[in-house]
């Protein structure tokens, strides 16, 4: 089954840029994911919530989220995932592609 | 096309949905509907245990072609084969009856799917049945419907039958068009009938080439983006008459394809029949030698003749 994950991270206080709108990477096809990050008034804060077809690595996506977030300063953001069993590299490399794009929107 | 020209072309077969869309526009002027934030995603995948996706893999919207407005979907072939399910095929003919409400020159799809999504059963085939009655109507209304048919997945089943029921069908060699896809012809007529692990006869009965010497696809183009994008706008503006004379016709040229290769056993012997001397060679044609060589034996009829004072 589908199971369900949600982590809150506070968010950098410095963040690289207020972030605007919505960025969208990857595809759900098997060993890959969708990630969706939109800006959120979360005072502060990040939310991430994922959707995955491999259940029980909780400690792993975690572990992803924390070095993408040590990367990345964002705040106010909310990252959305649907996962098909992606490797956790291959979910850094969905995370930095939207994280790159909705920084370049909001660049413009 | 010499090899820097081919490495330099946009592949539409490697290229993401909403790459395709913004390769086939012009420059920012896609606006999506229903996109990935909406979060409109199939009611039935998580009762499944599978994974949904955000936009239910199609992307919708319209944008200007050429500076003329038109729709557009496109069809993402890495989730769930690009299959049509409840939502996937409700945006689609939302997207079609959108068309009889505003003003549009014409609708683009670019379809990359195996059909009805089997998960959904009888919502994805109550879709696809949708989706054709939404493009007859459009058709009806005199606004072009353009397939492009170019992806991994080609176009089969209930999208296939939709794909021939359109104004145009443009494919690239890549692409495939038929109904039964080569893993269902072998399940239920076993491998003598058709071996589907053999990619050749997979795509010299199936794919563009063979489409277009039997007048399926109207245009045969290299797997470049631009590539279609000339052709979609070389014919936008040329709806073809949707009549009872126009049927009835077509129908006499499936009879008589019927009856002149009903007992061939290969694409090969089409195309021999056809009379075209090298017959032999065209799987391993490129584009421009494929064109000059078969130009003599297109089909007369119809959309071939068409084309033909166009260029």
């Amino acid at each position: 089954m589908i199971e369900l994950l949600k982590f809150e991270f506070p968010g950098h206080r410095a963040p690289m840029r207020p972030v605007r709108g919505s960025a969208f990477a990857g595809v759900v096809n098997s060993g890959n994911l969708e990630v969706l990050i939109e800006s959120a008034d979360l005072g502060g804060s990040c939310h991430v919530e994922v959707k995955t077809s491999a259940n029980g690595f909780r400690s792993t996506w975690t572990a992803v989220l924390e070095d993408f977030f040590a990367r990345n300063r964002f705040a106010d953001i909310k990252v959305s995932i649907n996962d098909f069993g992606a490797t956790p590299a291959v979910v850094s490399l969905r995370l930095d592609q939207a994280a790159a794009e909705i920084m370049e929107m909001g660049a413009k | 096309m010499n090899l820097a020209e081919w490495r330099e072309r946009d592949s539409l077969y490697e290229a993401s949905a909403r790459r395709r869309v913004l390769g086939l526009l012009d420059q920012h002027s896609f606006q999506e509907i229903l996109g990935p934030a909406e979060r409109i995603t199939s009611p039935h995948l998580e009762q499944l245990g599978f994974p949904v996706s955000f936009d239910d893999g199609v992307v919708i919207g319209s944008g200007l072609l050429n500076g003329k407005k038109v729709l557009i979907a496109a069809q993402e072939s890495g989730f769930m084969g690009g299959a049509v399910g409840e939502v996937h095929g409700a945006k689609i003919t939302g997207l079609l009856q959108l068309a009889l409400i505003s003003p549009v020159t014409a609708v683009l799809l670019v379809l990359d799917t195996g059909g009805v999504r089997l998960h959904e059963a009888n919502a994805g085939l109550v879709a696809i049945s949708e989706i054709l009655h939404a493009a007859f109507r459009v058709r009806e209304a005199g606004i072009p419907i353009l397939v492009l048919i170019g992806g991994s997945n080609g176009c089969y089943g209930g999208m296939g039958i939709f794909a021939r029921c359109c104004d145009y069908v443009i494919m690239s060699e890549e692409g495939r068009l038929s109904v039964a896809g080569p893993e269902v012809i072998e399940t239920a007529g076993g491998v003598e009938e058709f071996d589907s692990r053999d990619r050749a006869l997979v795509w010299r009965t199936m794919g563009g080439k063979h489409r277009y010497l039997l007048g399926d696809a109207d245009r045969l183009v290299v797997d470049d983006i631009q590539a279609f994008r000339a052709v979609a706008i070389e014919v936008m503006q040329k709806p073809k008459p949707l009549s009872l004379e126009s049927i009835l016709r077509e129908h006499q040229c499936l009879g008589e394809r019927l009856v002149a290769y009903g007992e061939c056993k290969d694409a090969f012997d089409i195309w021999k029949k056809l009379g075209i001397p090298e017959f032999g060679a065209i799987p391993l044609m490129d584009n421009d030698s494929f064109h000059a060589i078969v130009k003599p034996y297109l089909p007369k009829e119809g959309t071939e003749e068409e084309t033909e004072h166009d260029r």
